[in-house]
């Protein structure tokens, strides 16, 4: 009896949690919006300068981490598939499969994990210190948005920087990949070239494109929604930081498969 | 406008819970336009935590908080923004904003709230440096100041839009004597030289004596002294005489009691 009342007490308690941390989510995403749209529109201030520095933040200076990673998972990928296509005489068409692969998956993917790990992480991390700290609740008592001083800005820098990243991800992933097959494997340079040119569709680059906008919203979100969630002191924002990495993850590759799903069947 | 000459705040019948928790229980008092007005009480008391609901950073569990004569507790966000203007407040930790420096940490509310040209915000963030007794270090990091440095500029900050009421929380906390008192002075100065309302939350009994108009004494959550500082030194409550004569408790061998006396919670 009492084992049947505690698992339906811990069944309900589990079920009103995760609807709490949805509405919480819901009132966030309500929140950034109209801080982000409405209010500019009617010609309220946007925290431009803030957010061009986030931008450089985010973006420029995560450059040569993703265009490393990126580099080096094309010339993988471009082993792994010489090594398959081999058999069959058809290490030209490596350009193929790593081309539209890099573009509708790996690319936005990969960038959008490298990004969680340096920034979301950050975005959390800074959120919860200033709660820790304090200067959230200075921020209120000034009469100062919280939403609109430290979300928004960082909130457009990464919708904005995630697509570029991704972008220059995916050309540099397709070097890598055209570094190996041409140099090691020997493939002609203006074959890889065009087979390359020839695979990959508007499309591809569309959807990878906007994939990486929402993978950027998960990661602020996440980042500003465990930031905000930090109590206690400095092993809250350990934990907050660490749990937001995960969740933002998560969340990345279960929004990927919702993507895959819808725009490729 | 609201009446003048009535107190500045006002606070009836208020309770604070986190959770099921209660933390402030009852609490009744107001503050007089101009005074100094203290809130004493041990760590964990909930003094904080009423700082909080004075300035509208929590929503009491019931009870009403006036400022001006205006019920805050039953205003929409929006409305306290408007109120938190004239309401300034100095931090146990000073909150500085750690990436900006410190003439920017000033100057943050003018640049908000006000439409003034660059160079008037620039000459007003000097003022309050110089008014606090950091002019010259515009251009420090909050890293780069002591403890005592930080308050201050916490201060000249909370100056900014220049208040009616300003809300000091442990000012001299984790400072040395010497520091204190040159805050405790500060205090003084701004309550004289500009009729300010202050209210200051503390635990010292030395600044309390050279600062106070009035005091509330918490226990607990709950008010065990109220009245002008004489009154409350005179008081014959075994919490408040033991609190001003300094003596430590007595020694409790029972584990549950101590355990409560500590948290004020029952262990479980
Ligand atoms: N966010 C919170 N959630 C739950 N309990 C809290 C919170 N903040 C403070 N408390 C509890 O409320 C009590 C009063 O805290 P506080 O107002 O900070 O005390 P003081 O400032 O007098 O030291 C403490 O026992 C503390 O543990
Ligand atoms: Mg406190």
């Amino acid at each position: 009896m009492s084992a049947l009342t505690y698992m339906f007490g811990y069944t309900g308690r589990v079920t009103l949690n995760s609807l709490y941390a949805v509405a919480r989510v819901c009132v966030l995403v309500q929140d950034t919006a109209y801080w982000a749209v409405v209010q500019p529109l009617r010609g309220k201030g946007l925290r431009l300068r803030s957010a061009v520095e986030h931008f450089v933040e985010f973006g420029f200076n995560s450059l040569p981490i993703v265009g490393l990673i990126c580099f080096l998972i094309g010339g993988i990928m471009s082993m792994q598939a010489v090594y398959l296509l081999k058999a069959f005489g058809a290490t030209q068409y490596v350009a193929n499969l790593v081309g539209v692969i890099a573009v509708r998956e790996l690319a936005p993917l990969m960038t959008a994990i490298l990004l969680t790990g340096r920034s979301g992480s950050a975005i959390a991390a800074e959120i919860g210190t200033m709660k820790v700290s304090e200067e959230i609740d200075a921020l209120e008592v000034m009469g100062l948005n919280p939403t609109k001083h430290l979300v928004v800005p960082k909130f457009i820098a990464m919708v904005t920087a995630i697509p570029c990243l991704t972008i220059l991800g995916a050309l540099i992933m397709i070097f890598g990949g055209f570094a190996v097959t041409v140099w090691v494997v020997g493939v002609e340079p203006n074959v890889y070239i065009n087979n390359t040119i020839n695979a990959i569709k508007i499309r591809d680059f569309a959807t990878g494109f906007s994939k990486s906008v929402f993978f950027g919203i998960v990661i602020c979100l996440v980042g500003v929604y465990r930031g905000f969630q930090v109590e206690g002191g400095a092993e809250g924002v350990g934990k907050m930081t660490t749990s937001s990495v995960v969740t933002s993850i998560f969340l990345i590759i279960f929004v990927d498969l919702i993507f895959t799903y819808i725009f490729f069947f | 406008m609201p009446e003048e000459n009535g107190p500045i705040i006002e606070v009836k019948d208020l309770v604070v819970k986190y959770g099921d928790r209660t933390v402030l229980d009852n609490i009744n008092f107001h503050v007089n336009r101009g005074e100094t007005f203290v809130i004493l009480g041990g760590s964990g008391c909930g003094k904080s935590t009423l700082l909080k609901n004075l300035v509208g950073l929590m929503r009491p569990h019931s009870g009403h908080i006036l400022i001006n004569g205006q019920d805050i507790t039953e205003m929409t966000d929006v409305e306290r923004v408007e109120v938190r203007k004239k309401l300034g407040m100095c931090f146990q930790a000073s909150a500085l904003f750690n990436s900006m420096s410190i003439g920017d940490n000033v100057a943050l509310p003018l640049r908000e709230h006000t439409k003034l040209e660059e160079s008037t915000i620039d000459i007003m963030t000097k003022i309050k440096l110089e008014l606090v007794g950091l002019g010259g270090f515009e251009n420090y990091l909050p890293a780069e100041l002591s403890g005592g440095m930080k308050k201050r500029a916490g201060l000249a900050r909370a100056m900014a839009m220049d208040p009616e009421v300003i809300f000091y929380d442990e000012p001299s906390a984790g400072l040395d004597p010497i520091v204190a008192a040159g805050l405790d002075a500060l205090i003084r100065k701004m309550q004289s030289t500009f009729n300010l309302t202050s209210i200051v939350v503390t635990h010292e009994m030395a600044s309390v004596k050279l600062i106070a108009d009035r005091v509330l004494m918490l226990l607990a959550g709950k008010v065990v002294g109220y009245g002008k500082l004489e009154e409350i030194e005179g008081s014959e409550h075994p919490f408040v005489k033991q609190f001003f004569d300094r003596r430590p408790d007595d020694e409790s061998d029972n584990r549950d009691d101590y355990i409560k006396s500590l948290t004020g919670q029952d262990d479980d």
